[in-house]
């Protein structure tokens, strides 16, 4: 069942295309990826899933209209707009009270659960805590709400190394359990490489590659050349070449893997390298023409 | 395998949790809460305002016992003056600080989500942007006056308890100073009053306050009093008058509106104050002023749906 379904959806901001026509399908029980460049759109393409913004174009999340149904829709998704949204001058108890209050999916003893894993008090106010502990208040907020899909755009900007992973691990071993679907955009694009079941990038309001992870593994490899195979290696047409300690890497897309057994190396690409040999060859490109 | 294959289903098929079915004034009531939470100065700064009073009558003790006992004690209107003057005064300080107060919420309604980005949390929560907006005009509609009333009944109670301790003390009744002050129906026109002029009354400008407060980059105020003063500048050039101006500046204030006829009294609680309650529902400037009131909130609606944080 298709979580959410985008047909030629498209938003300007006056002469500024934002998004230029996105044909895009989710289904239940995935965790997508979506990976861009600043100011690539993707936070607008998000901000139109959850109703806050207006589009063009065809647009369902779980079936509705996000621009006319928001408050419905409200009811069936989450999502974490930032790390530093939460209203600073409110408590902890207050927080779980008003969200218990209205959200009608929302089991307070969970969150309860959560809270009583970090060491932040229920009478705090949001501004005496730190950056990360807010941002394990908001995620056991949104754990605690029996929502059907879960958006997260940049969830751990600017929180260390230890509150990052933990971040990730809640929310595969507490949360998610298959039915429920999760996007999430981050610049920090090796932490969410196990994480994540499929990839997108989106680059000038477009989508320039879509790919399951498992697809993604057996497609892209990297191979680290031995030097005296280097020509035969550039012959197989690699997308990207980068050097590293002396050593020729080259990153294949779709090339036979016993093949590229035979001239070194060979490992799975990383997000990251793909990520610059995709957008980086589409911006030189466009920067030539 | 078929172990996991065997999950894997049955995590598919399990049912959601059914949705607790929450009544329909569940979030505005709760929308409500959070404005009180998040606005705590409003009941501080009442506090504040009746503790600094209450200091203030209690220096100044001996001066209104003196006015008790002067050539006044003899008239019973001037008795009845000398004796609620100070309870008067009180309510009429706590009315000033409502009328600062309901403007300077209604400044940030809007703004205040908008500056600090919680916009994107609370709009993350199944709450719809009418309910949102309609909780926060009821602050300065029904919640502030209703504070108002509350502290200045604690204060006065305070003052009549002051009072019973000191007048026995220099030879005075009290039995005369409650006989005189009714102080009940003196709560009761306070209740009215406040209600009806310094709520209902204004509640378009406040409304237009929270509009701009939706729209604007910064200072709201600003931007609010410019329309006025732009048209108000117009109409002195073009009419010689300055009807807009004094319109605004009135209904803010409470002037104006038809809820009593005062005997030449400084105060609408005096004994020979005639409440006009029919003729204030009568006016056609109150149900006007509230159709306007409307159209602002409307338009405010729509701009939380459309603004952006700052």
């Amino acid at each position: 069942m298709a979580v959410i379904e985008a047909r030629g959806l498209h938003k300007n901001f006056g002469s500024t295309i934002a998004l230029d026509g996105i044909d895009l399908r989710v289904d239940e029980g995935r965790i997508l990826g979506l990976i861009g460049p600043n100011g690539a759109g993707k936070t607008t393409a998000l901000n139109a899933m959850l109703g806050l913004t207006p589009y063009d174009g065809g647009l369902t999340v779980l079936g509705r209209d996000p621009w006319r149904e928001r408050e419905q829709l409200m009811c069936d998704v989450s999502f974490i707009a930032d790390v530093a949204v939460l209203p600073r001058w409110i408590r902890v108890c207050q927080l779980l009270d008003y969200v218990a209050g209205v959200h009608p999916r929302f089991d307070r003893g969970k969150a309860e659960g959560f809270l009583a894993k970090t060491s932040i008090q229920l009478g705090k106010k949001v501004r005496e805590l730190s950056k990360g502990m807010v941002a394990q208040l908001h995620l056991a907020v949104v754990m605690a709400i029996d929502a059907r899909l879960l958006v997260l755009d940049e969830p751990t900007l600017g929180l260390d190394i230890l509150y990052r992973k933990q971040f990730y691990d809640s929310l595969l071993n507490d949360y998610f359990d298959r039915t429920r679907t999760i996007i999430v955009t981050t610049h920090q694009v090796e932490e969410i490489q196990h994480v994540i079941t499929d990839l997108m990038f989106i680059d000038r309001g477009r989508i320039v590659l879509s790919c399951s992870m498992d697809q993604f593994e057996s497609r892209y490899l990297e191979v680290s050349v031995n030097p005296e195979k280097l020509a035969a290696a550039r012959a197989l047409k690699p997308i990207h070449e980068r050097q590293v300690f002396a050593r020729s890497i080259l990153l294949f897309d779709g090339v036979d893997r016993q093949q590229l057994a035979t001239l070194g190396e060979v490992r799975t690409a990383s997000i990251a390298d793909l990520f610059v040999a995709v957008i980086g060859k589409q911006n030189t490109a466009s920067g030539a023409a | 395998m078929n172990t996991q294959t065997n999950t894997i289903s049955e995590s598919l098929e399990a049912p959601r949790v059914a949705p607790v079915a929450l009544p329909a004034t569940r979030p505005l009531y709760w929308s409500i809460r959070r404005e009180v939470w998040e606005n705590r100065w409003i009941y501080v700064g009442q506090l504040a305002v009746a503790v600094v009073f209450l200091v203030v009558f209690f220096i100044n003790m001996t001066v209104w016992l003196a006015r008790m006992r002067g050539p006044s004690a003899t008239n019973p209107e001037k008795y009845w003056e000398a004796v609620s003057l100070p309870y008067n005064i009180g309510a009429g300080v706590m009315m000033g600080t409502l009328i600062l107060m309901s403007l300077f919420y209604s400044a940030d309604a809007l703004y205040g989500e908008r500056r600090d980005r919680s916009i994107l949390f609370w709009k993350s929560l199944p709450v719809s942007d009418h309910t949102v907006v309609l909780a926060k005009a009821s602050i300065p509609l029904v919640i502030l006056p209703l504070l108002t009333i509350a502290v200045t009944i604690a204060m006065h109670v305070t003052m009549l308890m002051i009072s019973s301790v000191v007048l026995p003390a220099s030879g005075m009744s009290i039995a005369s100073l409650w006989a005189e002050l009714s102080i009940f129906q003196m709560w009761g026109m306070l209740a009215y009053h406040l209600f009806l002029a310094h709520a209902i009354w204004p509640f378009p400008v406040y409304c237009w306050l929270m509009l701009v407060s939706g729209w604007a980059r910064r200072a709201t105020l600003f931007w609010a009093a410019l329309p006025v003063v732009a048209i108000g500048g117009i109409e002195k050039l073009v009419f010689h008058t300055s009807h807009f101006v004094s319109m605004v500046g009135t209904r803010l204030i409470g002037g104006g509106a038809p809820t009593d006829i005062t005997s030449g009294e400084m105060f609408p609680t005096g004994p020979m104050t005639h409440l006009t309650p029919l003729r204030y529902l009568g006016a056609p400037s109150l149900w006007l002023g509230l159709a306007v009131a409307a159209i602002f909130l409307f338009a405010a609606v729509r701009l939380r749906r459309y603004r952006d944080p700052v």
